[in-house]
């Protein structure tokens, strides 16, 4: 199946230097088309402003959680089906599975590879 | 025999030099218990109220020897220059972050003007300087656990320096502390007990 990599991605983390490494590597594997936020309450302003294929969050944020920003876009009727990553150093059995009970679609967790990275994108977008 | 007359005076007196409560007092008031009753304690009751007489010796002593330490100095001084190191280092390792970051985008930006092997050697490269930049979430998201460190033990010792304090002191400015009602902010782990990818991709499979 083939991935529209003209979609729009969110990127989500209160760290400029990871928005920027995302950015980066987003661009080596043809995806252009992203823009930033630096916490959930900025990203959920944005992803019901304009119209993502994807969100790549950070958890440990304030105000808003990466948990809690997954949270209200799978409350959200017009966001609950998106695809949203989680890329983050919580690394503990109970977060992924809050994670996972909250509805991620993949999980990755930092440090992480540009080869992760890819692979759970294709993975995530290959079910959209 | 009990003189009731004399024990309320006895307290009141106590109360006037202790307005408000005090661990000294308590060494006072058994004096003063003591001293009224006169002959019509038993042994055992003598020796119980003896050790609570100690008991507010010892805590009498305690807190001239937090005072002796001087313990406010570590609020006044020591903590906020050590978490000030702390967002210091931060702060730095993200400015070279970004000059590193920045290299790389400019060597991403020559990839179109080479062919074959050097474009793919340069993008190779590049990538892996992105993924160790990644050390500077890691890092500073560390470095914001010894900070909330820092600033606990700031509290503690506030409250100490309060209670065991001469006088009124300056409190501790009040820090916000973020809510985890439900434990799971709790930031990078140690390498030994941390979950790789790999169990974390075993673990979400396990959901299927």
């Amino acid at each position: 199946m083939t991935i529209d990599k003209s979609m729009n991605v969110l990127i989500v983390d209160d760290y400029k230097t990871m928005l920027r490494i995302i950015r980066n590597l987003l661009k080596q594997i043809d995806f252009n088309n992203v823009e930033e936020a630096c916490d959930g309450t900025d990203a959920l302003v944005k992803l019901r402003a304009g119209n993502f294929g994807l969100v790549i969050s950070d958890w440990n944020m304030a105000p808003m959680t990466g948990l809690e920003l997954l949270q209200e876009v799978r409350q959200d009727p017009r966001l609950k089906t998106l695809p949203f990553i989680m890329i983050t150093a919580e690394s503990k059995t109970e977060n992924v599975v809050a994670a996972k009970q909250a509805g991620v679609s993949n999980y990755i967790v930092k440090p992480f590879n540009a080869e992760t990275l890819r692979g759970k994108i294709e993975k995530v977008l290959a079910h959209a | 025999m009990l003189d009731p007359a004399q024990l309320p005076q006895r307290l009141a007196a106590l109360r006037e030099n202790y307005p408000a409560s005090n661990p000294d007092m308590v060494a006072d008031v058994v004096r003063a218990i003591l001293g009224t009753m006169r002959g019509d304690l038993t042994a055992q009751d003598a020796s119980l109220l003896a050790e609570v007489e100690e008991l507010a010796h010892t805590v009498a002593t305690a807190r001239a020897e937090i005072a002796a330490l001087q313990a406010d100095d570590i609020n006044a001084s020591h903590i906020p220059s050590a978490t000030d190191e702390l967002d210091a280092i931060v702060e730095h390792t993200a400015e070279a972050t970004n000059i590193i970051l920045e290299c790389c985008e400019t060597l991403d930006a020559l990839g179109p003007t080479l062919t074959g092997e050097a474009a793919q050697a340069v993008q190779d490269v590049t990538t892996r300087v992105y993924e160790a930049c990644g050390f500077q979430d890691i890092t500073g998201q560390r470095i914001t656990k010894v900070v909330a460190t820092l600033q606990a033990i700031e509290r503690k010792v506030a409250q100490i320096v309060e209670v065991f304090g001469r006088g009124a002191r300056e409190t501790a400015p009040s820090v916000a502390v973020t809510e985890d009602a439900d434990g799971l902010l709790n930031g990078p782990q140690m390498p030994a007990s941390a979950m790789g990818q790999s169990d974390i991709d075993a673990l979400l499979a396990s959901f299927d």
